[in-house]
């Protein structure tokens, strides 16, 4: 282990993952992301994207490989509260109300009743749900949803956020609305992402840098930097460059799709 | 096993909550049924052994009304004891089947063999164990009928939580008591009230036939022997309506409870008007 692996926020060397089902879901994944990067993991449905964030976040265990985050292994970084994690669907719990599933954290970590209370108000501020406290989860719209589960996932501050295509479920517009949100949530915050998506422009609208993934094993196929200006906002996707970057990271996701069908074909395995 | 596992939720919290004019279409059948039962005995003089009229089953019950009510009560008891008892073990044992899977694999099997056993068949046998006058060989036989219903319900419940749920609490570092405290035996609720319902019913079923095997005199089932052996068939279908009656109650009571418990259950929301 290089010297350098401590100052990372996530660190990921030679990680596989076959399960015991037998399928082999990643293969060899390397991949550093530095503290305060926006990091978009893109690639076809079921190439590993959600493997690498619960491998990440110590909810699987990798085949091989090892994952440092905050340069500490990714157990105690668990146990440590490093990160808050976001899903595709909101996994709101129905017998808590709004304020309540935002501060289960907040009780995990044995805050104080008047800190928890206090927390909890400056998080939905964030997030504009105020008024929305007593709601039950199901009185609310997707979007509306996905954002209490963001304001669970930032409010005990963890430094790395894990977002499994959070908008994914949701309308175009909602979904827009809330990338724009998201970025000035995560520039005031200053903490790391790792973000799974399959929409090309909201990977190169948010990140820092965009992780190609190809399918069939899961394999890292291209790293694309995204040079965007910041703050970004609704002229940046009217920006040329926006479109060149879209366009690159569309063809290497295509690259990394016509190049496994032969290899398949070539040593006759079956994956 | 399907016949005891219901799909949560059921619409009857919704139906007992509803307004009072919701009620009234069934009212009216009622009224009509009992209407039709007494112009129908009537025209036709049906035998009482066969069927008493209605008016005949009333007065009866009014003429016997402190000792059918202290019978009644009794009864109810018995049933009650044999409710808390069983469901309470059956909640246990789920709880323990939930944490422990692999004594939850090696006993699933018994279980649900178990479960296919008619159990009111061993209402002699229980009589004979704790006595024929003891409350609890009624108990006993209420106890055995609320256990399945309410273990394989409540074991549903515990386990069948999305497995993003799970990894949620994880990723706060919980432990598996956390987990159970706050996803396990939250989501259980729904699925534990199934067969608390079920177990209700039940347990009043349990109590009234073990007594028909034998027990005090100032026992319902016992008294509605007796009433037929007596050819006093008024008294007996009063007996029987008020059995009818305090099963229903009792079911009443658990559906109030489940209002309470789980009101915050998206098959409540017609509570909050939407
Ligand atoms: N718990 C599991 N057991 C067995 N196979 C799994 C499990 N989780 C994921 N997989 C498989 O691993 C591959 C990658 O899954 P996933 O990481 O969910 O992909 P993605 O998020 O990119 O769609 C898929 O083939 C999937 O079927
Ligand atoms: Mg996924």
């Amino acid at each position: 282990m290089s010297v350098d692996a401590g100052s990372k926020a996530v660190s990921i060397r030679g990680v596989s993952k076959t399960f015991r089902t037998g399928t082999t879901a990643l293969v060899d994944i390397d991949l550093e992301v530095e503290p305060g990067e926006f990091v978009s993991l893109i690639g076809p449905s079921g190439c590993g994207k959600s493997t690498v964030l619960r491998i990440v976040g110590d909810l699987v265990q990798p085949s091989a490989g090892s994952v440092l985050v905050n340069g500490k292994p990714a157990h105690r970084a668990r146990l440590d509260h490093d990160y808050g994690i976001v899903f595709q669907d909101a996994v709101l719990y129905d017998w808590r109300t709004v304020a309540k599933n935002v501060s289960l954290p907040l009780e995990m970590l044995g805050w104080s009743r008047a800190r928890r209370k206090a927390r909890v108000e400056e998080m939905l501020e964030l997030v504009e749900l105020r008024g929305f406290e007593s709601s039950r989860p199901w009185q609310l719209s997707g979007g509306m949803q996905q954002r209490v589960s963001i304001a669970r996932a930032l409010s005990f501050d963890p430094s790395l956020l894990l977002m499994d295509e959070p908008f994914g479920a949701l309308d175009e517009m909602t979904r827009e609305r809330l990338n724009l949100e998201l970025l000035q949530i995560w520039e005031k915050a200053g903490s790391t992402v790792i973000f799974v998506t399959h929409s090309i422009p909201e990977a190169v609208f948010l990140s820092t840098r965009v992780v190609v993934m190809s399918s069939r094993p899961g394999r890292i196929a291209d790293v694309i930097p995204v040079d965007l200006p910041r703050p970004r906002g609704v002229a940046t996707r009217e920006d040329t460059r926006f479109f060149e970057l879209v366009t690159a990271v569309r063809e290497a996701l295509a690259a990394g799709r016509v190049e496994a069908p032969p290899r398949s074909l070539a040593t006759g395995e079956v994956y | 096993m399907s016949t005891i596992v219901e799909p949560v939720p059921s619409g009857l919290t919704r139906e007992l909550g509803g307004r009072l004019r919701d009620w009234v279409p069934a009212l009216v059948v009622f009224v009509l049924a009992i209407a039709l039962w007494q112009g129908l005995t009537t025209a036709f003089h049906v035998q009482t052994f066969l069927l008493p009229k209605p008016s005949d089953i009333a007065r009866s019950f009014w003429e016997n009304k402190s000792a059918l009510w202290s019978a009644g009560v009794y009864t109810l008891k018995e049933a009650a004891g044999g409710f808390v008892l069983g469901s309470g073990l059956g909640i246990l044992a789920a709880l323990l089947l939930a944490r422990f899977r692999v004594v939850g694999a090696a006993l699933m099997p018994f279980a649900i063999a178990a479960n296919a056993i008619p159990i009111i068949a061993f209402a002699p046998i229980t009589n004979n164990w704790f006595g024929l006058l003891n409350p609890f060989s009624k108990m006993a036989i209420a106890a055995v009928l609320c256990f399945f219903p309410t273990m394989v319900n409540t074991l549903r419940g515990l386990t069948s939580v999305h497995p993003s749920s799970i990894e949620l609490m994880r990723s706060y570092a919980a432990g598996e008591t956390a987990v159970f405290r706050h996803v396990r035996i939250p989501n259980s609720l729904p699925f534990m009230f199934t067969g608390l319902k079920i177990s209700a019913v039940l347990s009043m079923i349990g109590a009234i036939v073990g007594e028909y095997f034998g027990g005090p005199t100032n026992a319902l089932g016992v008294s509605i022997l007796n009433d037929t052996q007596l050819f006093d068939f008024p008294r007996a279908w009063a007996g029987i309506v008020l059995a009818s009656a305090f099963g229903l109650a009792f079911y009443g009571l658990v559906v109030l409870a489940e209002h309470f418990t789980t009101s915050w259950h998206p098959s409540a929301r017609s509570f909050s008007g939407e």
